[in-house]
């Protein structure tokens, strides 16, 4: 980290009216001060604003205020340099430049974070934190963001762990002090309790972050159907409803998103079940075995059926591939003389049209209603926000199912005691932290044994 | 006169120094204060007891003395922890304090190449920070290429008993005033540690009608590897449990400012995990009793230790308290409890061969370097010993792993993170502790021994012999199938044991957890012996988690490679944290992953740390 890193913080550069470029390291006020008319500035004191012109030679290229924050107390605790441009992409752009050439290098993607972390500011739950909040593209993820830096997410996990701790310190304390029978002797039967308790706990982060992660992502949402059912119309109707937010997709989000609409403040992204959007000469040739696999990458399913046809052993396939809690069937052309003789109680029906657009709003409903994802929308959003730290948090209730099941076959609690502090070690690592130490020394604080 | 080694002290450290430096062919010279005391026990009667009975194991697959020697001395063994786990199972034998430090003489007495001298060192020959020697007392220079120091707690000895405050080593022993002013005069840098022990009893004067009975365990142990067991089971001797009563808790808290460590006339730090009495209470409040243990020292003469009763009360207060216990009504104190204070060395100036840093050619061990313990300080003397001879021999040190020895652990434990508190082994410090068992210690060792030259030909082919069978058990259970008649049938049944579907190996059987070897003996012939047998019942039954353990010691061995260059300036490696900066200078880890442990080294240190080793060695020097 000897170089100064530049970059532009601010995002749609083409549109916004103020862009911002920062300049972290240990030559930023160095470099700024080359290229800024403002001459104070070397020697002004922290977190101090001062106006001028950026220059490149003698030519102006843009009046700007710069924002002077010297180490430690910045983002990143090296000396930052922020300049407020007032121009639009080209002029950014060349501001830019102009500090490239004159001693700064292009930050990485996620730079400024990483030397915030690799310095000692931040631990890695808010690092990752930031970068969620960085690419919150709703305000339920910016608020889920913001719990994690606030370190709720830390207290929670940090809760479980005690728990464990204080088992394991009971544990080692019997062993280590065999003879000191006034201890409570951590047995059988004490374990089960304490262990239930922690995976209940476990299981409910992981099941609620499971739904954090939808409000970060989406929820991934398929439209599957026979061809002509109607597939295409349903999502153009959905999408069209919405026109005014369909989120800019290229480049964003992979190719087998369809469409993405937000509602309610959550995302819909609508996967790519065999290209509903093509031509239905296509969709054709693609199968209902191709349709199943895009099934699995999906949250949600929306099997599209004919009002005006029967019911066939294909969409008969097709309903019984589907989670009867996280799908629906939906009757289009309700306009037309009902053919279709369905009968089963897997799924919630909803008729309506993709033409009078009847239905379509409900269905929304429907898809957020069945994920209860409003209450954690406005409510207490103190979820692991990413897939790292979900597999651990689900390593670490792997562990502990593992040893409740071993303990119930009478292994020795000392093997337990390995397993438990895997899971302990787990959940420390979500908060990329843990020390052996931590430990040991949390072990012995309560007791008073020996000579 | 000049000696290949000297080794200054005659306590546990010092003896297998001394022993295994001579066993490997180097004249040698033992300096004691007084011969008698040569292995003298001043504290608990006890050898081993749990992690540190398998520091025990590990000195005698590495060739030491300890063990053979606790074995021929002892009036009561147990195994402590059989229910809680194969990895924690640990030996604990009552020495006795008369026969084992006879037998340890006679032990040192016949080792070839090895003179013992009786006298005080107090100073050392040093030339250019290279040891060139020891000065006694009386100004006689002795020379050596290499002096070990194991001076346990000696150096500059207090006693503290209530006010009173006597210059003295334990027992009323001499204490030495100079020795480590001169250490720090040299370099080394000089702490302050405490320890204590509690009060012998006069036994004709114990009640033990009132107390509970601790047996010796109702079978054979040895932590011999290569002696049989000599002892009859139903000859041991008891021991008793008591506990301290409202009254006992009333008469020392009412002392309290009496006692040396509360009245402020102490001022070294004492060890956490064994606090005297006063430091219970006062520490536990709310608790209303705390065990204590009679334990005989000796059955050549009368006195019984108290454990768990150590304190620096005066000694007024010491009878009332010891008078207030059950069965103690009329104890007659024979020694009263007392704490101890002693100069140490800082244990982050020693190498993980226990040389030191500062100068060349000096190996400390034992309570000198910061620990607590007999077995502690004999694992460290050891390895003081093997080291120190081969430097001599100009050969690779014996540096052991973390994942091969609680001795390993130890010592990288005291090299890495130092200790502010005298050091005490406790099997929760090894986090591979499933792999250094009690039951495998010569598995883990002796191959290495061997190869270093520290034990006899015939001590290598009994581990090649058990290596032997173990391989053969092993077959044997993998080829014999249990064959379910409607008898053994039964049998599974009433034991509440799931039956066998299909016909299955003995070996597939054991991996269950409720299918023991004893257990199959109702049906079948297992013929073993019983250390083979608990081996490979051990090895089948806790496989999963064994292979995990190894997991993690892959991951630890993938650090451990990534050495750092011995030269390395840390104020060239930008953006440490000053506090990472400042404990890697002082420890200079040989490894990314010695590194990793010392505290105050961060993981984002490391990352730094690990990107300027690239940049500036190209790839990390691997092993």
């Amino acid at each position: 980290m000897d170089t100064t890193i530049a970059a532009i913080s601010t995002n749609n550069i083409g549109s916004s009216a103020i862009n911002i470029v920062r300049v972290s390291g240990k030559d930023a006020i160095k470099i700024v001060s080359s290229v800024f008319t403002n001459k104070k500035l070397e020697t002004a004191p922290s977190h101090t604003i001062h106006y001028g012109y950026i220059t490149e030679g003698k030519e102006k290229i843009d009046e700007v205020l710069v924002m002077l924050m010297r180490a430690p107390k910045t983002y990143t605790t090296e000396d930052t340099v922020e300049i407020n441009c007032h121009g639009g992409y080209l002029t950014t752009n060349k501001v830019l430049e102009t500090l490239l050439t004159h001693g700064a290098v292009l930050a990485e993607p996620g730079e400024f974070t990483k030397r915030a972390y690799l310095n000692g500011r931040i631990n890695l739950l808010e690092a990752e934190s930031v970068s969620d909040m960085l690419e919150a593209r709703t305000e339920s993820q910016s608020k889920m963001a913001m719990q994690g830096l606030t370190g709720k997410t830390t207290a929670l996990i940090s809760n479980l762990r005690e728990k464990m701790v204080e088992l394991l310190a009971n544990i080692e304390v019997n062993i280590d002090y065999p003879e000191y029978t006034d201890e409570l002797i951590i047995t059988k039967e004490n374990i089960t309790p304490v262990l239930t308790e922690i995976k209940k706990e476990l299981e409910k982060i992981i099941n609620e972050s499971k739904n954090g992660q939808l409000i970060k992502n989406g929820i991934n949402i398929a439209i599957v159907g026979r061809p002509n059912v109607g597939k295409s119309s349903l999502l153009n109707a959905i999408l069209e409803e919405d026109k005014a937010i369909v989120t800019d997709i290229s480049g964003t989000t992979r190719d087998i998103i369809e469409g993405v609409i937000t509602y309610q403040g959550i995302l819909f992204n609508f996967i790519d079940t065999a290209g509903i959007r093509k031509t239905d000469d296509i969709v054709e040739k693609i199968g209902v075995e191709k349709s199943k696999k895009m099934l699995e990458q999906a949250d949600f399913t929306i099997l599209v059926l004919n009002n005006n046809e029967p019911f066939t052993s294909e969409d008969q396939e097709l309903l019984k591939s589907i989670d009867p809690e996280k799908g629906i069937i939906f009757i289009n052309k309700i306009d037309l003389e009902t053919k279709l003789n369905l009968n089963q109680n897997k799924l919630a029906v909803l008729r309506g049209s993709t033409i009078s657009k009847e239905g379509i709003e409900e269905l929304k409903d429907k898809i957020l209603s069945s994920f209860a994802l409003k209450d954690i929308a406005t409510k207490d959003l103190t979820y692991l926000s990413n897939t790292r730290q979900i597999s651990l948090a689900k390593n670490a209730l792997e562990n502990i199912k593992h040893v409740i099941s071993e303990n119930e076959k009478d292994v020795p609690v000392d093997m337990l005691a390995i397993e438990i502090k895997e899971a302990w070690e787990n959940l420390g690592k979500i908060m990329g932290e843990y020390y052996e130490d931590e430990l040991v020394d949390n072990i012995f604080v309560r007791f008073c044994l020996g000579k | 006169m000049e000696y290949e080694i000297i080794v200054v002290g005659g306590g546990h450290a010092g003896i297998e120094a001394a022993h295994i430096a001579a066993f490997k062919g180097h004249k040698t010279l033992l300096i004691t204060m007084n011969k008698q005391n040569i292995g003298d026990m001043p504290c608990n009667p006890s050898i081993g007891g749990t992690a540190k009975g398998i520091i025990v194991r590990e000195i005698e697959a590495l060739g030491g003395l300890m063990g053979k020697i606790a074995d021929r001395s002892h009036f009561q063994i147990k195994m402590l922890n059989n229910s809680k786990g194969p990895a924690v199972r640990s030996l604990r034998a009552q020495a006795d304090k008369v026969i084992y430090p006879k037998n340890m003489l006679k032990a040192l007495e016949e080792t070839e190449n090895l003179d013992i001298l009786e006298g005080m060192v107090e100073d050392l020959i040093i030339e250019d920070n290279v040891v060139k020697g020891v000065i006694l007392e009386n100004t006689q220079t002795i020379k050596a290429q290499i002096v070990i120091l194991t001076t346990g707690t000696y150096l500059k000895a207090n006693i503290l008993i209530g006010s009173e405050n006597t210059e003295s080593g334990p027992h009323g022993e001499r204490r030495s005033n100079y020795l480590s002013d001169n250490l720090k005069k040299y370099g080394l840098e000089i702490q302050r540690l405490k320890t204590g022990t509690p009060q012998r009893i006069k036994a004709s004067s114990i009640d033990f009608s009132k107390m509970h009975e601790e047996n010796g365990d109702d079978c054979l142990w040895t932590f011999s590897f290569d002696e049989p067991a000599t002892y009859k089971p139903n000859e041991q001797q008891k021991c008793y449990l008591i506990y301290t009563n409202e009254n006992t808790h009333k008469i020392i808290l009412n002392n309290l400012e009496k006692s040396a460590m509360y009245g402020g006339y102490v001022t070294g730090v004492g060890p956490r995990y064994c606090p005297s009495i006063e430091d219970k209470l006062v520490r536990f409040k709310d608790k209303e009793r705390h065990q204590l243990f009679l334990e005989p020292e000796s059955l050549y003469y009368d006195e019984w230790y108290l454990q768990g009763f150590s304190t620096s009360m005066p000694r007024d207060v010491q009878e009332k308290m010891v008078h207030s216990l059950e069965g103690l009504e009329n104890a007659i104190i024979s020694k009263y409890a007392y704490a101890i204070e002693y100069d140490a060395i800082n244990p982050l100036q020693i190498t993980p061969t226990l040389e030191s840093k500062i100068i060349t050619n000096l190996f400390t061990a034992g309570q000198i370097n910061g620990t607590s313990g007999y077995e502690e300080a004999a694992g460290q003397g050891l390895i003081a010993g093997i080291n120190a001879s081969l430097k001599i021999e100009q050969k690779e040190p014996l540096i052991l792993k973390r994942n091969e020895a609680y001795i390993g652990v130890l010592i990288d434990d005291l090299v890495t993170k130092g200790t502010q508190e005298p050091y005490r082994m406790l099997t929760s410090r090894a986090e591979f502790r499933l792999i250094l068992r009690h039951d495998n210690a010569d598995l883990r060792l002796r191959e290495l021994a061997h190869q270093k030259g520290t034990i006899t030909d015939q001590q290598y082919q009994n581990y090649l012999n058990r290596k032997k069978a173990l391989e053969e058990g092993e077959k044997y259970l993998r080829q014999t199938k249990l064959k379910i008649t409607s008898e053994i049938k039964e049998i599974f049944i009433q034991e509440n044991k799931t039956v066998p579907v299909v016909t299955e190996s003995l070996f597939d059987l054991l991996k269950r957890p409720e299918i023991t070897m004893n257990f199959l003996k109702n049906f079948i012939e297992i013929p073993f012996t019983s250390d083979i047998e608990e081996e490979l019942e051990i090895q089948i039954k806790y496989e999963g988690y064994i292979k995990k353990t190894y997991k993690e010691v892959e991951k630890m061995t993938k650090l451990e490679e990534k050495q750092i260059p011995k030269d390395i300036d840390y104020q060239k490696v930008k953006n440490l944290a000053s506090e990472a900066r400042q404990k890697l200078e002082k420890v200079r880890p040989i490894s990314l992953g010695q590194a990793a442990r010392i505290s105050g080294v961060n993981p984002s240190d490391l990352s730094i740390l690990s990107i300027y080793l690239k940049k500036e060695y190209g790839k990390y020097e691997q092993k």
